[in-house]
């Protein structure tokens, strides 16, 4: 009679033994470790298939590449951390890298200041759409995403062209190396990313936008504004953005106006590998740098293996795709 | 069968969710013509007997005759063609299509839907608008003609007229008399003792999920109904409990720590004005949707109200954000604790949530500092801690001490606690409750809505009744029995509170 009543307890005892559910409680715990696990597979994987293709130089090599991504995915977890989206990246490292080349004629600081400037723009407009009118993140971004590309076809077609020029410190930032092995843009990355680890857990900042993450509405009713910490981080986000496009910018030594666009949805990706949810309240940024490093991996070992676009972009989607369904059933 | 046509009959019906048995033996014999009342507290198993009847779900054990015929619906379309139909508290439809196209979702014919919303003095709504563009009050009529163009041999009606305004109920009941003219059943739920013995021929009780009595609805029937609704054993049991009467020792001379003047909120409060000393625990005591659930609101920030005046310590505030009210010193223990949890965060986190309001908190923090005053809450209320990582692997007595702790930590001059108890095992009850007291004891105020009458005894030292938007009663704690409390949340008032 009672055989239908629907269980609302915990799901059956799993099949698997203790130790292997020890290993699942561990690898959930600590995602990062998996990742690094996955990352060390994918180099593996490369040695096995060209001999002698690691080499310190190789390494040095991915690690510059992986960090104009590895930035972008900075300012992105720490808008998906409070369950949004800034679908804007993109357009603003280029917008960023296109304003610096132009203005050079200005001195190299100045230029800087205005690329920055363009990020802190965006990100304030992300940042009252989304904080204050409560726009949908998704649709704020992918607005003001649209408008800084069309701002900045406007602003090409109003310059001179034949100006541009990449100052030589972004230059030797984005694509030099200290002794022939340190990849320079790791001096700026490296303390990036010490200081966004730091911030997130150790600061009443990062607190706040694992809290908003989480529980928007408890944040309000705990007396928090919730506005004014989702304004700041979208600035932060931006500004952070416009910085990957000059280490882009310097890696490549030309600004175009579609120069980041590859970048934006591998931005999301990198997040989303690092084991941040989507819905916030839960990751980091060192799970983010490792997901940077393993897309840049991944795509160096599809090259070598001379794998058709096609494939590569399926065996992306497939990446995430599995790794989304591991952590949902590792934290549901 | 004692008169001629039984027309529903339901024998012995059963039904548990889980290891929670919501009904027992409940039994319901409503005739051909009657208006037939269903009544009984908060989780007396109302709810779930409306749902089986009309096929939302199955039930465990017993059966439901209609008109004769053995009945097991498996759906409520399957029961509305047999005849059955209900109307719920919030209505049924859908916001963002048009009322006309609510009504073709529902197959129902619309001319009869506009006879009957004439017959009810609303003919001229349009059909062309919107249901999200519509009022609460306006849609409940029309889910009610809806329910009607479809000819129910039964009618049910699950709390219609709560929060209706009187006129409009008026015209629910002009529907009801009329129905059962035309020889069919209506059975009528709601907690508005009036509105029963007024319209009702009948009363079916209900306590604990077992059907507890039947009786003719005349003039002295309330007491009586009351009576079977609490139950004997209760009214004895009730006698020994450890009187707190802290508030007695307080000066009167010295200023309220909260004091509210004439709150009003639209149609849902009503000159609402009462203090809180130092040191008391006040009770709330109100049925659903009395206006508690405003009330608290406006004094936590999260709501604003449009008259009257709250002042603490003796100065007018005014809040426009939470955070106005917390630096005031009132703090907010909602009732839903989703709403006050971090459920992915740890303990610590959970606990330290508040003092990251001002931007200031922004910066580096000392962890030290912060493990030491999340500890020393946390060793208080005895929270269960091997779990801490993460809030939602806590058990929901736990998670209610979290939120407590997190404002024991803070601070607070002015406890506001909605509900605090809802659904809780007895023995963190009891330690709520015993923190309670011992926090009043060092001065603090406390404002306790709880929906568990018994539970004002326990915890307060004085108790007000709400009913409708407005204060019906106010009497000390030991006063405030069972009984009496609910006779004053249905909107009877025994005796005048002319005390204070």
């Amino acid at each position: 009679m009672s055989a239908r009543i629907p269980s609302t307890g915990r799901r059956p005892p799993s099949v698997l033994g203790k130790r292997s559910r020890d290993l699942l409680v561990f690898l959930r715990d600590h995602t990062i470790v998996a990742l690094v696990l996955l990352l060390c597979i994918f180099v593996f994987g490369i040695e096995l298939i060209r001999p002698g293709t690691v080499t310190p130089t190789w390494l040095s090599n991915s690690l510059q590449f992986a960090a104009p991504l590895g930035i972008l995915a900075a300012g992105q977890t720490l808008v998906m951390l409070t369950g949004g989206i800034d679908l804007s990246v993109a357009s603003v490292a280029t917008g960023a890298a296109y304003l610096l080349t132009t203005n050079v004629s200005l001195g190299g600081f100045a230029a800087v200041l205005i690329a920055l400037a363009f990020g802190v723009i965006v990100g304030a407009l992300n940042g009252i759409g989304v904080a204050l009118l409560q726009v949908q993140p998704l649709v704020m971004t992918l607005g003001t995403g649209l408008m800084s590309g069309g701002v900045m076809i406007v602003y090409s077609q109003k310059m001179l062209a034949s100006q541009a020029r990449v100052p030589g410190f972004i230059q030797a930032l984005g694509s030099g190396k200290l002794w022939g092995v340190a990849p320079l843009d790791l001096f700026l990355w490296v303390p990036l990313a010490a200081l966004l680890i730091f911030g997130l857990s150790r600061t009443g900042f990062g607190r706040l936008l694992y809290a908003i993450g989480d529980n928007r509405l408890a944040c309000h009713l705990t007396g928090i504004r919730v506005w004014r910490i989702l304004l700041v981080n979208y600035i932060l986000c931006s500004v952070v953005a416009a910085v990957g496009g000059l280490v882009l910018v310097g890696s490549t030594n030309a600004a175009d106006l579609g120069l980041a666009d590859v970048y934006l949805l591998p931005s999301v990706a990198a997040v989303i590998i690092g084991g941040t949810s989507i819905f916030g309240g839960r990751g980091g940024y060192g799970g983010s740098i490792v997901g940077a490093v393993i897309l840049t991996v991944l795509t160096s070992l599809l090259t070598l293996l001379d794998v058709p676009e096609p494939i590569k972009q399926i065996l992306y989607g497939a990446i995430i795709l599995v790794l989304a369904a591991a952590y949902a059933r590792l934290t549901g | 069968m004692t008169e001629a046509a039984t027309l529903l009959e339901i024998k012995n019906v059963a039904k548990r969710f889980g290891s929670v048995k919501a009904l027992r033996s409940a039994e319901l014999r409503v005739r051909a013509g009657e208006i037939h009342a269903l009544m009984g507290a908060n989780g007396a198993g109302k709810s779930t007997l409306v749902k089986i009847i009309t096929g939302v779900f199955p039930c465990d054990a017993g059966s439901i005759v209609l008109a004769g015929v053995a009945r097991n619906f498996r759906s409520p379309a399957e029961a509305r063609r047999a005849g059955i139909v209900s109307v719920y508290q919030d209505p049924a439809l859908v916001p963002d299509l048009t009322l006309s196209q609510n009504m073709r979702l529902a197959r129902v014919p619309l001319e009869s839907v506009t006879g009957y919303l004439a017959e009810m003095g609303i003919g001229k709504v349009d059909l062309s608008a919107y249901v999200r563009d519509l009022p609460q009050p306006i849609l409940r009529l029309i889910d009610l003609a809806r329910a009607l163009a479809s000819e129910p041999k039964v009618l049910l009606l699950d709390e219609i007229t709560a929060a209706l305004p009187s006129d409009m109920a008026g015209k629910v009941f002009e529907m009801m008399r009329r129905w059962r003219e035309r020889g069919h059943a209506v059975i009528f739920i709601s907690h508005r003792m009036a509105e029963v013995s007024a319209i009702c021929d009948r009363t079916t009780v209900l306590r604990d999920g077992a059907t507890v009595g039947v009786t003719e609805t005349a003039s002295g029937s309330q007491e009586q109904i009351v009576s079977l609704m609490l139950g004997t054993d209760i009214a004895k049991a009730a006698q020994s409990v450890a009187q707190p009467g802290v508030g007695q020792s307080i000066p009167k001379d010295e200023p309220p720590t909260l004091e509210v003047r004439g709150m009003g909120l639209r149609n849902l409060l009503h000159d609402l004005s009462f203090s809180l000393r130092p040191g008391e625990v006040l009770g709330v005591a109100a049925l659903e949707g009395q206006g508690q659930d405003e009330l608290f609101d406006c004094l936590a920030g999260v709501r604003r109200f449009d008259s009257g005046t709250i002042l603490v310590e003796g100065k007018e505030v005014h809040f426009r954000h939470p955070g106005d009210a917390i630096k005031a010193g009132l703090v907010f223990v909602p009732a839903n604790r989703l709403q006050a949890l971090l459920q992915q965060r740890a303990i610590r986190e959970n606990v330290a949530l508040p003092m990251f309001r001002s931007p200031r908190s922004w910066g580096p923090l000392s962890m030290a500092r912060e493990r030491e005053r999340v500890q020393s809450a946390v060793t208080r209320l005895q929270i269960d801690t091997r779990a801490e990582a993460e809030l939602r692997r806590l058990s929901g007595g736990n998670q209610q001490k979290v939120v407590l702790a997190r404002w024991i930590s803070h601070g607070f001059k002015t406890l506001l606690c909605f509900d605090p108890t809802r659904g809780i095992d007895v023995g963190t009850k009891r330690q709520i409750y015993s923190l309670i007291r011992e926090l009043a004891a060092a001065g603090s105020s406390i404002l306790l809505f709880t929906s568990e009458l018994p539970e004002i005894r326990l915890a307060c030292d004085r108790a007000i009744v709400m009913f409708a938007g407005r204060i019906v009663n106010e009497m000390p704690a030991r006063e405030a029995d069972e009984a009496t409390l609910l006779l004053s949340a249905h909107g009877l008032v025994p005796r005048v509170a002319a005390e204070a």
